[in-house]
């Protein structure tokens, strides 16, 4: 069974934030909410800088502070790719999750439930990328399956050097970003 | 970005976190999940058309799901989107569910600029339209009537007013954005650059960027080759007072002093030059007048350029170096809104020259050669010969303009000189938000007897219009093909994919019903747009039940460069690529590019510089849901160590004021490492005043209102955007 991951290239990503736009058409997310987002990270002083573009969104950890917390269930990891998913008509919006998350990966839906990025698995089950990686211009995301070797996302894992986002919380997320 | 709200909770939550962790509870996966939280697509139809978000054109195909359109993506088809739209084509949706959208014909019923309207039929407001035309047209001619426009709707209206005699015109993409470049290129090599810009970015080894901001300007296909390029491992340099996204991306930043580009460029062709680093078998073959250029540049030393530029003589001789090392794969980037200091056409032209020095003409990694594909016109009856020269270039004051100065139209309709103007149709174009200098357009509006305006939003031209007509989206309408140069030549076409959700009309019905009314029928014969198109492709031999199925349709392939065969040749008069331009010397100009430094900062001021978002074109789609939930106001970026001076703190709220006096709109301070410590920079197309745009009133400062001083490019009328002033008003 797959282990569904995305390898994200900062070197290319500009930040345009059309991952966030078609996430919004593709999924209804509902206005003032996002479940993909973009972080602009500056180091440095004028006029020696350095800068990291991300396009972020949910984890879809192998340890999934999320799942562990949800005291109904709804909050799960589906067998499909091992993703974290929610089952919107068993959660009861504790908002427990969102608290549990590190990475702000979650949002009250404005009908009561936690929701968040899906790695949009409707259109991974048609054989399609997410809708983020599908659209980018810059083509500097990458979806595909970590435990097969020979996927183009542990390629790119091979190749370049990659971080992941705080690694110290001990989530182990599947998002990796390459230097 | 999270919203602002979810931030605030998180920063709440991030104390609870313990808590809730020290109590885990594992739960398994339910068999009852439904995995895909999204809800599943119902009835799905796909309809493929070509995008009007901004000006680059796009092929897309639209999803229609239950009747409702859903999303728009990229049509693999298509060179120009390769299947991916930018974020404001992926937006396009939100610019078709707009509630601040125009819905119905409004005629004024206050008086001019207050923005009161009673609502009309279609008939009433063309009616309105056609008799106050005929009566401007009895009294002065209709030459007296003028047409502004931008984007493919206004095809019609141009085609009708020209088979009415009424044929001045202006677009500000020209005198407001690329006409400068253009003119400097078709000076230099005998062609202009066209749009899209036949760059090879994607083969490039080094790249050059001048203030072009790849990745916040979402010129498509660029960016998709820019980021191609940096896969490439290419060299980027980037000139650019800020820290922009491309500089980030570049081995070389050189921030430069705002409207100092020119010595740079000069210097730079001063090193290839003078350390013999130019494509010397180039230059023999293909260049005119090198010797008396070498000498014109021997002056302009990376010494010399320091002291203007603040970019160090080392950087300056590094960078040349870099670009001859690659070259002829070394692009120096045209640019494309390059109206920025008044002299930018002689600046434009130093790049070209750059280009030619090391020898990119026609190769991989430089200027390709575009190729077209031709496809018949429809065989309208001919115009009738217009009856005095147009108004807005007299005498030839702008003796190398190529089409028509917007400003120059303007002052004709304040002056009534050469004759008068008393009508203007203004299509898509929001002219208060584009020209320079606000209170000349409206002097200029006072002047007239009609304004009409023909737009998708309650812009702030159309506050100022007799009667409004309401376009429709691009997404609700078919329009004419587009027919694009590029690698490869191609044709788009454009195709409802819904209906207006109101009483919105395409520009090409309202041409039509108007050329009735004006007794110019004859020149729209055919019943619809669907007619036409199909009468012109049948005219092609392209076969249109195809095109409305894929969109596109490519025309042949050509060589576009000499490692594939092409030959090259130049139009100009010398037959070659002009280093002295001879045309330039008998007009009265530098025959080869001079530098005039910018003039000195009144105290306490600052140069603002603008520039572009990647969710927003212009001042268009500041109200678009999708969008605007992004990018809802511009920010003023001042250099952190500037604002800790000025006590100024990032989110803070600030105006604007320049050197006459104008004072923005409040506007949110972004203090950052990423801009030079005496430069501020903001993008424009924000600080509507337009009551009717209600989700964009008054967010953010407009740049546009603080260009009162502007310059004016003595070669083609270009105006100037950065040469105004400004310092800070905190808000109380």
């Amino acid at each position: 069974m797959a282990r569904f991951g995305m390898v994200i290239d900062t070197r290319k990503c500009v930040g345009c934030m059309d991952c966030v736009v078609a996430c919004q058409t593709e999924n209804d997310v509902p206005q003032g909410h996002c479940r993909d987002w973009i972080v602009t990270e500056v180091r440095g002083t004028y006029p020696t800088l350095e800068m990291e573009i991300r396009s972020e969104r949910c984890n879809h950890c192998d340890n999934p502070p999320c799942v562990y917390c949800c005291p109904t269930g709804a909050s799960h990891v589906e067998p499909f790719g091992k993703t974290v998913q929610v089952t919107a008509n068993r959660c009861i919006g504790c908002k427990a999750c969102l608290a549990a998350c590190p990475y702000g990966a979650r949002f009250v839906h404005p009908e009561g439930y936690a929701d968040k990025c899906t790695f949009c698995l409707h259109r991974v089950k048609e054989g399609k990328d997410p809708a983020c990686v599908s659209v980018c211009p810059t083509r500097c995301m990458h979806f595909g399956d970590l435990d097969d070797p020979k996927s183009e996302v542990n390629r790119l894992l091979g190749s370049r050097k990659w971080h992941t986002l705080l690694p110290e919380a001990g989530t182990k997320p599947r998002i990796f970003y390459l230097d | 970005m999270p919203s602002p709200s979810r931030r605030r909770f998180l920063k709440i939550s991030a104390a609870t976190l313990g808590a809730a962790a020290a109590v885990p509870m594992l739960h398994q996966a339910s068999p009852f999940a439904n995995a895909a939280s999204a809800a599943g697509p119902g009835t799905v139809t796909t309809i493929p058309t070509y995008c009007e978000m901004c000006f680059w054109k796009c092929g897309g195909i639209a999803s229609v799901r239950d009747g409702k359109l859903w999303k728009f993506e990229g049509n693999p088809l298509d060179p120009m989107s390769r299947g991916r739209l930018c974020p404001r084509g992926t937006g396009a949706p939100g610019n078709h569910y707009d509630p601040d959208r125009l819905k119905r014909p409004l005629i004024r019923s206050g008086e001019r600029g207050q923005e009161q309207w009673k609502t009309v039929t279609w008939g009433e407001a063309l009616d309105y339209v056609a008799e106050r035309m005929k009566k401007i047209a009895a009294e002065h001619g209709p030459e007296s009537i003028a047409l502004w426009k931008h984007g493919t709707g206004a095809r019609f209206f141009e085609h009708v007013m020209r088979a009415y005699g009424s044929f001045n015109k202006a677009a500000p993409s020209f005198a407001q954005c690329r006409g400068p470049r253009d003119i400097g290129n078709l000076l230099t090599w005998g062609t202009g650059l066209g749009s899209p810009e036949r760059t090879d970015i994607a083969n490039a080894r080094c790249l050059v960027l001048i203030g072009t901001h790849l990745g916040e300007n979402m010129h498509n296909t660029q960016v998709q080759e820019f980021a191609q390029a940096i896969g490439n491992g290419a060299t980027i340099i980037c000139v650019d007072p800020r820290h922009s996204t491309a500089a980030s991306k570049a081995k070389h930043w050189l921030p430069i002093r705002p409207g100092t580009d020119l010595a740079l460029v000069l210097a730079w062709m001063h090193v290839l030059v003078k350390e013999g680093l130019y494509d010397k078998d180039f230059v023999a073959k293909h260049g005119h007048g090198f010797d008396k250029f070498a000498t014109a540049i021997a002056e302009s030393t990376p010494e010399w350029a320091e002291k203007e530029t603040g970019i160090a003589a080392g950087v300056i001789r590094e960078t040349a170096r870099e670009m001859a090392r690659h070259r002829p794969a070394t692009l120096v980037h045209p640019g494309r809104r390059v109206n920025w200091n008044g002299d930018d056409a002689q600046r434009a032209r130093a790049i070209a020259l750059l280009n030619a020095l090391l020898g990119n003409w026609g190769r991989q990694g430089g200027l390709f050669l575009a190729a077209g594909m031709k496809v018949a016109p429809y065989p309208f009856p001919k115009f009738p010969e217009a009856r005095k020269p147009k108004v807005d270039n007299p005498d030839g004051r702008w003796p190398f303009a190529d089409e028509e100065v917007t400003t120059g139209l303007r002052e004709a309709t304040i002056t009534g000189k050469p004759y008068p103007i008393k009508g203007w149709v203004v299509y898509a174009a929001n002219l208060i938000q584009t020209l320079p200098n606000e209170k000349e357009t409206i002097e200029a509006i006072k002047k007239l007897d009609l304004l009409v305006v023909v737009e998708t939003h309650p812009s702030e031209i159309a506050g100022w219009a007799d009667v409004i007509l309401p376009d429709t989206t691009f997404l609700e309408r078919h329009d004419d093909l587009y027919v694009g140069w590029g690698r490869q030549g191609w044709a788009a076409l454009r195709q409802p994919v819904v209906p207006p959700p109101d009483d919105q009309k395409p520009a090409w019905w309202m041409a039509k019903e108007l050329a009735n009314r004006l007794g110019v029928g004859e020149y729209m014969p055919f019943k619809d747009m669907e007619e036409y198109l199909a009468v012109r492709c049948e005219k092609s031999g392209i076969d249109y039940a195809k095109f409305k199925r894929e969109g596109i349709v490519m025309g042949p392939k050509k060589p576009i460069t000499i490692e594939e065969g092409a030959e090259i040749a130049f139009d100009t008069p010398s037959g070659k690529v002009e280093f002295f331009s001879d045309q330039l010397a008998k007009a009265g100009f530098d025959p080869v590019p001079k530098y005039t430094p910018p003039e000195a900062l009144p105290a306490g001021f600052y140069p603002l510089v603008t520039g572009r978002s990647p969710v927003h074109t212009f001042s268009r789609t500041q109200t678009n849901p999708l969008l605007a939930d992004l990018v809802g106001e511009n920010e003023v970026w001042i250099n952190a160590a500037t604002a800790a001076k000025a006590g100024l703190k990032s989110g803070q709220y600030v105006r604007l004021k320049n050197e006459d006096g104008v004072v923005s709109n409040r506007v949110k301070v972004k203090a950052t490492q990423r801009i030079r410590p005496d430069t501020l920079y903001m993008v424009y197309g924000f600080g509507h005043t337009a009551k009717g745009l209600r989700r964009a009133l008054n967010k953010g400062a407009s740049a546009a209102q603080l260009n009162t001083r502007y310059k004016v490019d003595p070669l083609m009328g270009g105006t100037s955007i950065h040469r105004n002033f400004v310092t800070f008003e905190k808000e109380a």
